[in-house]
């Protein structure tokens, strides 16, 4: 049973048991606020998740946490940082690892698994990055394990450029303003499943800090 | 709950990653990770390079801390953090931990003020502390003057910087001098061989005129400008600058008005006691001062050990105990990272 937290966008926590059945999603879309909600999320995810998947009759198992799923970003730095904080905490409270996951990829897992049936062209998830930015990553469907095939590391293009760097790739245009919690714990089920569990000590930040370095003395004349 | 509650703290409002487990009032551990050094080539603390270095430092100081401690998670009775002020993007790394911390464990979570557990951190000195007293909080971050007449229920803000923290005004004075980050302990050790009276800088805020209004705020914009301008001056008039005898004066004109202040706080609240907090403590020159004129003035002097007077998780734990132990109900959940969170305010989002 997996724990799914993203801040990459709004906030997002999920449960999934081990097959993916969705016990619990509970998600702000605010872009911002994210240190204000994880807490009420979390403990909102904890109580629906001990009724069982949702849609299930039937007695459910009791709620027994294997890993912490944690979204990476790319995203807003500020907000990023709460959710992966959070994933460290919880996971060092319950003495469960974290598996760190690339957001973008949980959205990927989104488009792909939407028709299980379609054939989907080779596309970009496409986040807003502030600052007259998009950060986008392009996928080619899906592999044997179950995970989105990634055709670049997430990369930050002004937001004019953005149609001609897709173009470049061949790839459809896949606006995300919401990240799934419960992707982002699919993503990493099948990464353990898969032994595939990336080790991402830092998040995705994608741009160096906004520092000045100290000029030359400024005078203050008289 | 336990009447000693085993406690949890953890403060992230400035460049300090600060992990603190308290039993009541009993230390256990205080745990410190700084990201001093990460900024020491910006010649001041810069609030995204603090608040990545918290995400980095979080889970191997809360590991340290219980190791140290020789607790374990699940014994743990509360969890507290810090919630201001602050630099909000840093403030937010620990809020965010602690509340999923005290999730995850289902335990209460205590959100408190950063101001008020300097204060509370002398109570992990073992002694007996009484109140009413007069606080002087000085750091790289804050330069406040508090009247404390309790400490869970009752703390007023008497005044505080109108502009720079005194420890910014240290770095900055430093950097005029040539000296490098941070200022606090370059300027102490130029000013060891200077004559704190060769140069008469100004007190800010101390004119008559400052009293009615603005009698126990600070301000060291002044100063620093004052400083600025005789360097400049003696520089361009090809005078030597005697860096020994800048760094003292200045150092003198601060800890004046701080010490100035403090105990004029002291005489007008009829409060013959003053507690010392903030990193700006370590200056040994201002403890000097503070020690000499609080005698003549009859006044009794508290200064915790100096690993509890720079930011840390300790104070931030000991706070929330004393919450707990007077019967204070735990935060909601509901609450954020407040970067100007007002002194009066000790805990944040207390459950009705
Ligand atoms: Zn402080």
């Amino acid at each position: 049973m997996i724990l799914g937290i993203d801040t990459s966008l709004g906030t997002a926590v999920a449960v999934i048991d081990a097959d993916g059945a969705v016990r619990a999603d509970a998600a702000s879309a605010d872009a911002l606020g994210h240190a204000e909600i994880i807490g009420t999320l979390l403990e909102t995810a904890m109580t629906d998740a001990a009724l069982g998947p949702i849609g299930a009759t039937g007695a459910s198992e009791p709620v027994a946490l294997t890993h912490v799923a944690a979204g990476m970003g790319p995203g807003p730095f500020t907000g990023l940082r709460v959710g992966i904080a959070a994933a460290r905490a919880f996971a060092l409270g319950r003495g469960i690892p974290v598996v760190p996951v690339r957001s973008h990829d949980a959205a990927a897992l989104a488009v792909l698994l939407t028709d299980p049936f379609a054939d989907v062209p080779r596309f970009a998830v496409v986040t807003d990055a502030r600052r007259k930015e998009f950060a986008f990553t392009v996928y080619d469907g899906i592999d044997d394990d179950g995970l989105p095939v990634r055709v670049t590391d997430a990369t930050l293009v002004k937001r004019d450029d953005i149609d001609a760097a897709l173009a470049e790739h061949g790839a459809e245009r896949r606006d995300t303003t919401v990240i799934p919690g419960a992707m982002v714990a699919l993503v990493a089920a099948r990464a353990v499943a898969a032994g595939r569990v990336e080790d991402l000590g830092e998040p995705l930040y994608l741009r160096a800090p906004d520092v000045t370095m100290p000029g030359p003395r400024k005078k203050v004349g008289q | 709950m336990t009447r000693e509650p085993l406690v949890l703290g953890i403060e992230t409002s400035c460049d300090e990653t600060g992990i603190g487990i308290v039993r009541g009032r009993t230390l256990l551990s205080n745990t410190i990770a700084s990201s001093m050094d990460e900024h020491a080539r910006y010649g001041g603390v810069v609030p995204e390079v603090a608040a990545r270095a918290h995400l980095e430092a979080l889970q191997p100081a809360i590991e340290a801390a219980l190791a140290e401690a020789q607790v374990v998670l699940t014994d743990i009775d509360a969890v507290a953090v810090t919630s201001g002020p602050g630099l909000a993007g840093a403030l937010m790394v620990g809020v965010g931990a602690a509340k999923a911390l005290a999730v995850s464990l289902d335990k209460p979570l205590y959100a408190v003020n950063h101001l008020v557990g300097h204060i509370a951190a002398d109570i992990l000195t073992g002694d007996e502390v009484e109140y009413p007293t007069v606080a002087l909080l000085v750091s790289g971050g804050h330069t406040s003057l508090l009247l404390v007449r309790d400490l869970v229920s009752d703390v007023e803000l008497l005044g505080e910087t109108m502009d720079d923290a005194a420890g910014e005004a240290f770095d900055k004075i430093a950097r005029i001098l040539g000296l490098p980050y941070p200022g606090g302990p370059e300027i102490d050790r130029a000013a060891s061989t200077g004559d704190p009276n060769a140069i008469r800088f100004p007190r800010g805020m101390s004119r008559a005129s400052d009293m009615a209004e603005h009698r126990y705020d600070f301000s060291f914009s002044g100063l620093k400008t004052a400083v600025a301008r005789w360097v400049e001056q003696h520089e361009a008039a090809g005078q030597p600058v005697s860096v020994p005898d800048v760094a003292a004066s200045f150092r003198e004109a601060v800890v004046d008005v701080l010490v100035t202040k403090a105990l004029d706080a002291c005489a007008r609240h009829d409060v013959p006691r003053l507690l010392l907090g903030g990193g700006v403590i370590a200056n040994k020159r201002l403890r000097d001062v503070a020690l000499e004129r609080a005698e003549a003035a009859g006044v009794a002097v508290r200064i915790p050990p100096l690993s509890l007077c720079t930011d840390n998780g300790a104070m931030i734990a000991a706070l929330a105990s004393e919450l707990i132990m007077s019967g204070h109900p735990a935060s909601t959940l509901a609450f954020g990272a407040d970067s100007t969170l007002p002194v009066t305010t000790i805990q944040v989002a207390a459950s009705s």
